[in-house]
């Protein structure tokens, strides 16, 4: 691509994000989307327009996954690597994919036409395997269809003459209940929860709130808080802070000169094995929009993000669209529904391949278009969040809810799950059985039932809340879902007897150690050791030594890392010692230490250059395993 | 009326708004660190100077202190979790000290010594690191970057030059420089830049005045860096 041709591109997406270089991520991404990759003279001209160092710009494309420094072909092709898409055979079809296409995983081929790499879990764990191509999403791959797209690409048709049906995603709602099972439409919420404001200095409790906080700094009108704490909602992210107080205290910060109220909905739904939000926005956006309107309306902000994970690209074109219908009804912009100062709008911010960024404060840092990389903390987002402004952060699920809340009440919605966990949540259950996809339970259903649900048979293990979440073995199956017992973000991941759980647990370490972010020495460095020794261990070297150092391991990265990804880390590895140790047990085949380092295969390369393969060009393994 | 708070049972003073870090640096305590530089904004990377707080973990440098607050740094556990951690940031760059340059004045090995480790106990990750020796006064030998990003504030905030930044993620991250070709020669890098100065390692060098001073007799030959005084700021390569 000619550089003049470049700078074109930069300086039109540069000026949709209005220079804003707090937009960069985003407009690294569209640059990308135009060149295929990000070449230095894109660099060049962002650097000379918004006047960013070349060192900062860089710094920002390498944390992301999905951005390019280095050419990647015309066609980049990611196939998802959850566990689930390995059940389903994605190893084998990626290998058919490289043999068809001539081109080794990992690399550019030659004619610079295409990649084949692995990425994190696509969100596709229902209709796997799943892949990417140029971030759109491919489900069910089969070997027929693996064919098929070998054939696309060598032809080089592009990708909106490729058949539809390749990208459809399904949303397998197999169980709604109150929450998917609600017709709503748009503005509905909004206006009961405006009822539910005493009419008493209504226009001046809002007007003061909207526009420009009331003298004291206090937000929103406290009615629609009120029903969010009456309704004793918790966040659906998984760790399960009360709603109510999180909002409380962002609608209590006090607000500097120029600043204000933020809303931000995490949409970046990275555990793998969860795809629940997915469902939501494609087929209920306009019940999140409408949850982030009344969260604006309760703690008086004036702007909204919704953080949309990189692997959801394919959502972006219908969510704006959804935006801008909500503009024209007056459910967004100014004086919403009429009420003078109601003013909200929402920007839609995508990801670029980083898990990190679901953690609120790395997200906050992506929306400011820097590196994802979790904040020293406190201050916590609530006073201090996007650009040092009060920011609330909530998943996907808990606006869904909100909007839920709104329009029926918190006391009503409080009647529904269990006394510390109210209301339903939505559980994306993959894996070993019959019909997977979108169950929607109230808290306090058991595992057994989800299993029977789903028909699950001859279980043997659930990982539930992905690989940071928890590994339960079928003595556990009576436990039940909810902040009493197991708290989860949604994910329920099912394996049966076949499964080797060791192998669970190897890919759930690659995985960590993939997204470590690698700003603290003992995830940086802990989640790489980790790998090495599962690796060791899958490599036949395994002595009760490395279950020590295992061990060892665990407890630093949970003790001194610094947010939940190094915390959860080494989770997968200790829940599975812990209940199937039988299959760490098989590869402990030495009694002493062996060291990883295997002599005889270090030689492999010089028995390759030298056309040897004879017994003299061998090492005797076992007697220099004693030597 | 400054209030006060316990480390390892030794009663601190402190300012309001100070970090258990500079308390204790100012009470003459020692507590392991690696990315942290008084002149800085605290980093809170390298973990090396975690404390415990009611049972709980922290990094002491980004630890506001507060009154009665019961600090326990220098304990068996901790320690040993601090000696893991430097042997992680041996293990996972090429840290050879017999021949580094900066033997006796390197911030990380004394803190291994410091520390009792003994050996890298970790197979090292041999990681494929460049040498940039472009600058006519500098050599860059990124093989021994523990990414503190010292320099990259250094350079931001004092020099206003943005020479340095990090790019990567996980065991990727890795330091780059501010040109199209990646070379240090083709920015406006100085030797009197503070950049120049804030390496605790041996990554940023000035040429031709290699082992002026004799292994033996530098800083931490004749010092452990658990002496007041003995920490980065007062480091220079003359």
């Amino acid at each position: 691509m000619h550089g003049e041709a470049i700078a074109g591109i930069v300086d039109r997406v540069i000026a949709r994000y209005r220079r804003d270089s707090t937009c960069m991520v985003q407009i690294l991404r569209e640059v990308q989307e135009a060149c295929d990759w990000i070449p230095p003279e894109a660099i060049d001209r962002i650097q000379a327009v918004l006047g960013v160092a070349r060192a900062e710009i860089e710094s920002v494309a390498g944390f992301y996954s999905f951005l390019y420094l280095q050419p990647r072909g015309r066609y980049r092709i990611l196939f998802s690597d959850n566990i689930t898409d390995r059940m389903q055979g994605s190893e084998a079809l990626l290998e058919q994919l490289c043999r068809s296409l001539w081109v080794e995983p990992g690399k550019v081929s030659e004619d610079g036409l295409l990649s084949i790499d692995r990425t994190s879990c696509t969100g596709m764990c229902d209709q796997g395997p799943g892949m990417l191509v140029n971030n759109r999403a491919i489900t069910r791959l089969t070997a027929v269809r693996i064919e098929q797209i070998a054939e696309l690409v060598r032809n080089q048709r592009p990708l909106n003459e490729w058949p539809a049906e390749f990208f459809d995603v399904a949303d397998h709602i197999r169980r709604a209940d109150i929450l998917l099972d609600q017709p709503m439409q748009p503005g509905d919420a909004l206006r009961a929860a405006r009822e539910r404001v005493p009419s008493d200095g209504l226009i001046a409790s809002n007007m003061r709130s909207w526009r420009e906080g009331l003298p004291s700094g206090i937000g929103g009108p406290a009615a629609m808080l009120d029903e969010i704490k009456r309704a004793n909602l918790r966040g659906r992210g998984g760790a399960g802070f009360m709603t109510g107080l999180k909002w409380e205290a962002c609608r209590n910060a006090p607000l500097k000169a120029g600043q204000q109220r933020i809303i931000v909905c995490n949409a970046d739904e990275g555990e793998p094995g969860t795809f629940k939000d997915r469902v939501l926005l494609g087929s209920y956006a306009d019940q999140v929009f409408e949850g982030m309107t009344a969260a604006a309306y309760a703690i008086g902000a004036q702007r909204g993000f919704l953080y949309l994970r990189g692997e959801y690209r394919y959502l972006l074109d219908a969510l704006n669209a959804t935006l801008n219908a909500r503009r024209k009804a007056n459910l967004l912009g100014r004086d919403i529904l009429g009420i003078p100062g109601a003013d909200f709008d929402i920007d839609i911010h995508l990801g670029a391949g980083a898990y990190v960024c679901g953690e609120e404060s790395a997200l906050i840092e992506s929306l400011e278009g820097k590196r994802g990389t979790p904040r020293n903390r406190p201050p916590f987002p609530v006073t201090n969040g996007y650009l040092d402004q009060p920011t609330i952060v909530n998943n996907v699920e808990t606006f869904a809810a909100v909007a839920l809340i709104a329009l029926k009440g918190g006391d009503w919605y409080a009647a529904f799950g269990t006394r510390h966990s109210a209301g339903t949540k939505l559980l994306s259950v993959s894996g070993d059985c019959a019909r997977p996809g979108i169950y929607e339970y109230p808290y306090g259903v058991t595992v057994r039932q989800v299993l029977e649900d789903c028909g699950a048979s001859d279980t043997q293990a659930v990982q539930i809340s992905g690989p940071s979440g928890i590994c339960l073995s079928e003595a556990e199956f009576d436990r039940a879902i909810g902040f009493e017992d197991i708290p989860t973000a949604g994910a329920f991941t099912v394996f049966d007897r076949s499964r080797d759980m060791f192998e669970v647990a190897r890919a759930y370490v690659h995985f960590f150690q993939h997204e470590s972010c690698g700003f603290c020495t003992p995830c940086r460095v802990g989640t790489s050791l980790l790998k090495k020794l599962m690796d060791k261990l899958h490599d036949g070297h395994g002595s009760p030594y490395d279950l020590g150092e295992i061990e060892k391991l665990d407890k630093l990265l949970q003790s001194m890392s610094h947010c939940g990804l190094g915390h959860t880390a080494g989770n997968p590895v200790i829940d599975t010692i812990a209940r199937f140790r039988p299959a760490y047990e098989k590869r402990m085949v030495h009694d002493q230490f062996v060291p990883a380092f295997d002599l005889d295969r270090a030689l492999s390369t010089a028995r390759q250059m030298t056309g040897r393969d004879d017994s003299q060009a061998h090492l005797d393994v076992e007697q220099g395993r004693s030597a | 009326m400054s209030q006060t708070f316990t480390i390892d049972g030794r009663v601190i003073p402190f300012e309001v708004g100070q970090t258990v870090m500079q308390a204790a640096s100012q009470a003459g305590i020692y507590i392991p660190h690696l990315c942290y530089h008084p002149a800085f904004k605290p980093n809170g990377s390298c973990k090396l100077c975690t404390v415990k707080v009611n049972g709980r973990q922290s990094a002491s440098c980004t630890l506001r202190a507060q009154s009665g607050m019961v600090v326990e740094s220098d304990t068996e556990e901790i320690n040993a979790e601090r000696r893991m951690l430097t042997q992680m940031l041996f293990v996972e760059g090429n840290h050879f000290c017999p021949s580094c340059e900066k033997s006796g004045n390197c911030q990380l090995q004394a803190t291994a010594y410091h520390l009792g480790m003994m050996s890298p106990h970790f197979d090292h990750f041999f990681p494929d690191r460049a040498v940039d020796a472009s600058h006519p006064d500098i050599l860059l030998d990124f093989n021994r970057c523990i990414l503190c990003s010292l320099c990259v504030q250094a350079s931001r905030e004092v020099d206003k030059k943005q020479v340095f930044a990090l790019s990567g993620r996980g065991i990727g991250t890795h330091l780059i420089i501010n040109a199209r070709s990646g070379r240090l020669a083709d920015t406006d890098f100085s030797l009197a830049d503070k950049a120049a100065q804030v390496c605790p390692v041996g990554v940023i060098l000035k040429k031709r005045t290699g082992f002026a001073v004799p292994i033996g007799q530098r800083t931490y030959d004749q010092q452990p860096i658990s002496v007041p005084g003995k920490v980065a700021e007062e480091i220079r390569h003359d």
